[in-house]
């Protein structure tokens, strides 16, 4: 089990750097960075289902500027695996209803920690303002290293953490006999289809004529909904 | 915002008439755009990092790498700085492109303070407010229709990066054609049109995305179990709409999740 944290430790570090630092190409975003964390675990169908849910809250938490938003890039490698080992040591619903809340605490976690980097760069920056002042490129490349470092040390050391309480845990949460389990993913894809759709209306409602694609699409989908479950 | 910056001025000693930056000079600012935001604070923002990725086109100022030229000028361009980071480029290429030209250094403060807003507004709603949640709700979409799982995650990187990429090229190459004139750019269709159709796109494909995830999360129930769920994901919308700015969702689930884990786990118990 330690090698699978750490494997995820680096996984996250890597996945956590792109959120903000570098490239931003969205790897870390949940719909891939949990595949990843569930392909890790052997099983990226499982790390995906996980990855879909928390992508359906991700929507409600864009990434503006200094706003505070939960950092997907650490938590949802962890929680893709989660998810991953649950299923394998044998309870697919209590698995995601474990994977999935625990992946939003880790995310909102994640986002303090982003806060606690920001003045940290802040406090090296400040302590240089006079080289950057002076024009010293070894400070700009400096501060430009040094918060990358920190952010990939940061988001390594959150999922090493979070791996090391939720891969025991699951496996012992699976496996225990409850009865309610059927419901815990009709639960969870309910929270998800909520946030998501209250989300989709708060981003787009302000744009004229959304309602109306907003309507169209939701015909296409209710449709294929009925047309597949029949 | 054009109107912020001083009107035209006579040139100070023109430091270099380059028609295009060297490509491996490019090369290099394109590269670290792409880490533009690593040392992100809440002291000067984004400001070292516009120094951190203009600092290879100063090099071709006079004096090269160390003269005087050469630090006052990412001096300058190292100060508080503040835009969507993907829409920084144009800034580069523009801040590039002024301080080769030798143009004076108040205009570019000034320049450089203007062009903060446009910047950060319209890449929000270019970038978080649209291709982002757009790209994520086709790939849901493919995954609802029950597409295989690479096809999902690779369908939805290559299309936001396919938009990230180009942005932030072409960003580069329009501050850099532009200069301080780089304003005009601004008002392209793509950066004043495209936020509005990627809303659209955005609206249509949330609205077949979501019945299709829930239906496929779900999978195994049938009708009557999806219709349920569907029924519960839209009371739960509608109150989330109605409680907007008090009330986010993804804490509530956090906490509704935990507390059904613990129910699920005391039930048997």
């Amino acid at each position: 089990m330690i090698v699978d944290v750490l494997v995820l430790g680096v996984l996250g570090a890597i996945l956590g750097l792109d959120m903000v630092s570098f490239p931003q190409a969205q790897i870390s975003r949940p719909i891939v960075s949990a595949t990843l964390g569930g392909a890790f675990m052997g099983n990226a169908g499982m790390g995906m289902m996980c990855g879909v849910l928390l992508e359906l809250f991700a929507h409600e938490t864009l990434p503006f500027g200094a706003s505070r938003y939960p950092e997907w890039g650490s938590s949802s490698p962890v929680a893709g695996a989660a998810a991953a080992a649950g299923a394998a040591a044998g309870g697919v619903s209590m698995a995601l209803l474990f994977a999935v809340p625990f992946g939003l605490l880790t995310a909102s976690i994640g986002g303090l920690s982003m806060v606690q980097l920001r003045r940290l760069n802040a406090h090296m920056a400040g302590k240089r303002l006079e080289a950057l002042a002076r024009g010293s490129a070894r400070t700009v490349a400096g501060l430009q290293v040094a918060g990358a470092t920190a952010d990939l040390a940061r988001s390594g050391m959150i999922s090493v953490i979070a791996a090391a309480i939720a891969l025991p845990a699951v496996r012992w949460i699976s496996v225990q006999p409850a009865p309610l389990a059927p419901y815990a993913v009709p639960l969870l894809a309910s929270l998800g289809g909520a946030v998501a759709a209250g989300a989709a209306w708060k981003m787009f409602h302000s744009t004229a004529g959304t309602r109306w694609f907003g309507l169209a699409g939701l015909a296409v989908g209710l449709g294929c909904v009925i047309a597949m479950t029949r | 915002m054009s109107g912020a910056v001083p009107p035209a001025a006579p040139m100070s000693s023109p430091a270099t008439t380059l028609a295009s930056l060297p490509f491996a000079t490019r090369c290099a600012i394109i590269t670290r755009l792409f880490a533009v935001q690593a040392s992100w604070n809440y002291e000067i923002l984004i400001g070292n990092g516009i120094g951190f990725c203009v600092e290879p086109a100063l090099r071709l100022l006079p004096g090269g790498r160390g003269g005087e030229a050469y630090r006052t000028a990412l001096a300058r361009q190292s100060a508080y700085f503040n835009a969507h980071p993907y829409l920084t480029s144009f800034a580069v290429g523009a801040l590039a492109r002024a301080e080769l030209e030798g143009q004076p250094p108040l205009r570019i403060e000034r320049f450089r303070t203007a062009l903060c807003g446009p910047l950060g507004s319209v890449g929000d709603r270019l970038v978080w407010v649209g291709l982002l949640p757009t790209c994520s709700f086709v790939a849901l979409l493919l995954y609802g229709l029950g597409l295989p799982t690479l096809a999902c995650v690779l369908t939805f990187l290559v299309l936001y990066n396919a938009g990230h990429v180009a942005l932030r090229l072409w960003g580069l190459q329009m501050g850099w054609e532009k200069g301080l004139g780089v304003a005009q750019a601004l008002g392209h269709p793509i950066l004043r049109e495209g936020p509005v159709w990627l809303a659209r796109a955005g609206t249509f494909f949330a609205g077949a995305a979501v019945p299709l995830t829930v239906m496929r999360l779900v999978h195994g129930g049938g009708l009557s179990r999806t219709a349920i769920t569907l029924v519960v994901s839209a009371v739960g919308a509608g109150a989330l709409v109605l409680f907007h700015g008090r009330v986010e969702g993804w804490r509530l689930a956090l906490l509704a999740g935990f507390a059904a884990l613990v129910l699920f786990l005391l039930r048997h118990a």
